[in-house]
């Protein structure tokens, strides 16, 4: 009892407090206009919006949203108008002062569909004025798609207002839908009004055209009609461009993954089934660089790629000359023996990661310079997939470079050629043969860095991929780069422009009867070496 | 054929395995079914059905080593025909389950009223009679296999690409059979059986009566690899194991062996997987898993490629030591315990137990015959050469 007691006499010492503070406000159009929200008339409601809307006070765009939402606060005994914000805070809608709260009497103004429309309206024309550019963008996106007549003069004064390009054509767009839909807009603005919809040319603008209905003069249903086919045409183009975009996308990750067998395929002729595991590896490397990151010096995070892939090369190279040098070369001249023995590493080392890290997925950050999109006409591309493209390329290049001009790439071209030959001259084949398999395991563990970006990093990572690198090294043939490179980009693009058609799993299906009919008309795949060694 | 035809030239090893099987294929269900439950020697009725499961596993292994062990195949995609004739039984099953399914279709299995289908897809038609499914799972995986086999051994694909693309069959199956619209029950599989042959399948007479079919299959199996490997035939495919060109240039085909040693060993697969299903009463997409049809390879290379008892014992051996550690405390461990098996066994034990138990055997063995025709020959009284 007395608590409450206390508590009211707080809330009154706090009113006397503000009224004391407010300064005087001028009984003007948008003051009156407020209080006639506390009328409970749909009329009054209407004409009351209208007001705010166009009166230009920063507390219009409050008022608004509140309405939409719900969270206007009339009190018909007092004509008082209270804002309550989505944290619960209320302040008076006149005054713009904080109130500590909303007398019991209040209630929230009511509204019905046509005010609603009348809100919303005024929703998009309120932000369409914005300070800020994103804001402004999609507001004009929205009254685009809403094409409501009553935003009509708000949407042309904030054309005749803005200066940034891109918002202007946005406005203007939304203008041209309006003008569309208006019934008693004269047919020159209507056809000049379809021109800018079909410049903007996009599945929304199609949608636009499609539903403008058959009471149009005649030109207008004509000019839109032609415009439906010319929006049709070019979304078809970017939709292939796109797939074609996706294709390479997926090309590169899967290139990326075969890159490394196909180096210990082709020169040792090993099947390394524990190549994924390797991939694995990269990636888990690459989340403990981050952890120890964000643990130790977060400023780097940015930096934590860049450590990764040099870490991940050597973690993941180290382990493979281990396991050339424990395992691999007592099987050599056995190589479905070395697929048995290498399925079992992968299964240990699966276990292992388990065991130290935990059967979920880990969390793998992106640094800012890779997240985020950009637009290119009318696709979207995201910056990991491009910098992933980037990089596998780079990768490519480098080692591409590596085996043409070094001497260890030398031995390594001499070996896969002919190696009793090459051990006759000199070379030391089985130090080679360490690392080469080194060499392919190291850049698998770089391609786990690159996938921890778009994949789950977890201990099944490297399964998703171990058939499908099999596939592109396979179909590009054994001991020639340029094979696995055209093996993996034509296999990506052909899985994506399949997809549409087939559904992803089955052009899946699809793709891998497609490698098996081919390897029977190819069976050294499309690079194959030639020569005495190839039968060895 | 009389007994004495069929055990004529066994050599000991495979009689004691084949009184093993047909032994444990009688006394084991008539323990399960005569003893009172709790007695010492009744054997309880989910160690039948698991050894049972077991049996499934050497047929298949059986399969395996025809290939394998004498052909020098190596496929990695026989799961995939195990888990085909697992489903053309599953199919017969749930055909059987009739209107007792939980949305009462006398026609329709529930996945597929689950799914607003109105009619029973054309390949389901048949499934309710037993003999179309008997045949369905001998001529699925050996039609299968058959396509599979010309294509790829017509055009010489052979070693490491042949192993590959097998598991990329098995890999497309699988991502096949989890879509809901291949009408096999997608993810889920088939399951809830009720009825075979009028039978209850969960009733211990039934559960028995499939432990003895299984052992009589493998005792079958195991001749018809034994007919096989030991023909003309045989010899032959123990060329293109060893020596393909070579084999080829004296003027065999080759392709024409292989192919048929790899469709019998795939009904022999899809029989096993018909058995099997069943048994465990579930049959899904996961059985086509790559991962499977590698894990049955290593049975074999356990056993001993190229020695039939050996892979046999291997898939049992490899799968009870999984029933035991995967239920026990050391579970997080077996996965390591297998990759060392493949490791191991593949390093050190290239011939597999039954492999390495002969390379120790068969020199003492050949001293004692040796020394048995010097003893016969001297009771003939002829005289022994002078050294």
């Amino acid at each position: 009892m007395l608590a409450n007691l206390l508590d009211r006499f707080r809330t009154f010492a706090l009113a006397l407090l503000l009224t004391a503070y407010a300064v005087p406000a001028f009984a003007g159009a948008f003051e009156d206009a407020v209080a006639k929200f506390a009328n409970d008339d749909f009329s009054d409601t209407e004409e009351a919006i209208g007001v705010v809307a166009s009166s230009g006070n920063p507390l219009a765009h409050p008022i608004i949203s509140a309405l939409q939402d719900g969270r206007l606060m009339a009190d018909p005994d007092s004509k008082k108008v209270y804002v309550t914000g989505t944290d619960g805070k209320s302040i008076d809608a006149i005054t713009g002062e904080a109130v500590a709260s909303v007398p019991d009497s209040a209630s929230a103004v009511r509204l019905n569909n046509r005010l609603r429309r009348g809100v919303e309206a005024a929703v998009g024309g309120l932000t369409l004025l914005s300070p800020d550019l994103a804001t402004r963008l999609q507001a004009a996106q929205s009254v685009f798609k809403s094409h409501e007549e009553a935003a009509l003069p708000v949407v042309e004064s904030a054309l005749a207002k803005e200066t940034n390009k891109a918002a202007k054509t946005a406005l203007g767009e939304a203008r041209a839908a309006i003008i569309l839909f208006k019934s008693d807009a004269s047919e020159q603005d209507k056809l000049e009004a379809v021109a800018t919809i079909k410049a903007r040319g996009d599945q929304e603008a199609l949608a636009l055209l499609t539903g403008i209905g058959g009471d149009q003069p005649a030109t207008v249903s004509k000019a839109a009609a032609s415009a439906i086919s010319s929006i049709q045409s070019s979304l078809a183009m970017w939709s292939g461009v796109q797939n074609a975009w996706y294709g390479l996308s997926l090309g590169s990750v899967l290139l990326l993954a075969a890159i490394g067998l196909a180096i210990t395929f082709g020169v040792m002729g090993v099947i390394n089934m524990a190549h994924g595991e390797m991939v694995m590896l990269g990636a888990y490397t690459t989340f403990v660089v981050q952890e120890v990151i964000r643990t130790s010096y977060p400023g780097a995070f940015d930096y934590s790629l860049l450590i990764a892939v040099p870490l991940a090369f050597l973690v993941a190279g180290g382990v493979g000359v281990l396991i050339e040098r424990s395992i691999i070369r007592f099987l050599y001249g056995r190589p479905l023996e070395t697929l048995l023995a290498t399925w079992g590493l992968s299964l240990v080392l699966q276990q292992a990661v388990r065991t130290l890290f935990g059967p979920t997925n880990r969390e793998v950050g992106a640094p800012s310079w890779m997240s985020g999109a950009f637009e290119l006409g009318q696709i979207t591309v995201t910056y990991n997939r491009l910098w992933i493209l980037c990089f596998t390329l780079a990768v490519f290049a480098i080692l591409l470079a590596m085996l043409r001009y070094t001497a260890l790439g030398l031995e390594m071209r001499a070996v896969t050629q002919n190696r009793r030959m090459a051990a006759s001259m000199g070379i030391a084949t089985s130090r080679v043969d360490a690392l080469t398999f080194g060499l392919g395991s190291g850049i698998a563990g770089i391609a786990g860095v690159a996938l921890s970006q778009i994949d789950n990093v977890s201990p099944n990572l490297g399964q998703s991929y171990i058939i499908d690198s099999f596939m592109v090294v396979v179909f590009g043939g054994v001991g020639n780069l340029w094979g696995t490179l055209v093996g993996a980009l034509s296999l990506g693009i052909a899985n994506k422009f399949l997809e549409p058609v087939a559904g992803a799993v089955l052009g899946k299906i699809a793709i891998l009867v497609l490698i098996i009919l081919f390897i029977q008309k190819r069976p050294r795949g499309l690079f194959a070496l030639k020569g005495r060694a190839v039968e060895a | 054929m009389t007994p004495h035809v069929l055990t004529r030239s066994l050599d000991r090893g495979a009689t004691l395995f084949l009184a093993i099987v047909a032994a444990c294929g009688i006394l084991i269900p008539l323990s399960n079914l005569l003893l009172p439950a709790g007695s010492f020697l009744q054997v309880p009725t989910y160690l039948v059905a698991l050894w049972g499961k077991y049996v499934c596993y050497a047929i298949l292994a059986l399969a395996i080593d025809l290939i394998w062990g004498y052909c020098g195949i190596l496929s990695l995609g026989h799961g995939a025909f195990f888990a085909l004739g697992g489903y053309a039984m599953g199919m017969y099953l749930m055909r059987q389950i009739g209107p007792r399914g939980v949305y009462g279709n006398p026609i329709l299995p529930d996945f597929m009223v689950f799914l607003n289908w109105q009619d029973l897809p054309w390949y389901w038609y048949g499934f309710d009679m037993f003999w179309f499914a008997a045949l369905m799972v001998v001529l699925v995986p050996g039609l299968l296999a058959f396509c599979f086999g010309w294509l790829a051994f017509r055009s010489r694909v052979t070693g490491v690409y042949l192993s590959i693309i097998t598991q990329a069959m098995t890999y497309a199956l699988l991502l096949g059979f989890f879509r809901n619209d291949f009408g096999f029950g997608g993810n889920n599989g088939l399951t809830d059986f009720k009825d075979i042959l009028g039978f209850n399948v969960q009733a211990d007479g039934t559960r028995a009566a499939l432990f003895g079919l299984s052992c009589l299959a493998l005792i079958l199996a195991f001749f018809i690899c034994r007919a096989i490997v030991t023909s003309k035939l045989g010899k032959v495919l123990i060329a293109i194991r060893d020596a393909e060109s070579r084999t080829r240039f004296l003027g065999y085909r080759v392709e024409s062996y292989k192919l048929f040693v790899f469709t019998v060993s795939a009904c022999m697969a899809g029989v096993a997987g018909a058995l099997y299903v069943p048994q465990v009463g579930i049959i899904n997409p996961s059985e086509f898993a790559p991962g499977n049809s590698i894990e049955a390879v290593i049975w074999v290379a356990v056993g001993g490629r190229g020695t039939r008892v050996g892979a046999a014992l291997g898939a049992v051996v490899v799968n009870y030591a999984k029933t035991v550690f995967t239920s026990g405390p050391l579970a997080p461990y077996w996965l390591f315990m297998l990759g060392a098996l493949f490791i191991l066994v593949t390093l050190l034990l290239p011939k597999g137990i039954v492999g390495t138990f002969n390379t120790f055997w068969e020199p003492w063995k050949a001293r004692r015959v040796e020394a048995n025709a010097a003893s016969a020959a001297r009771e003939d009284g002829v005289s022994e050469p002078a050294e």
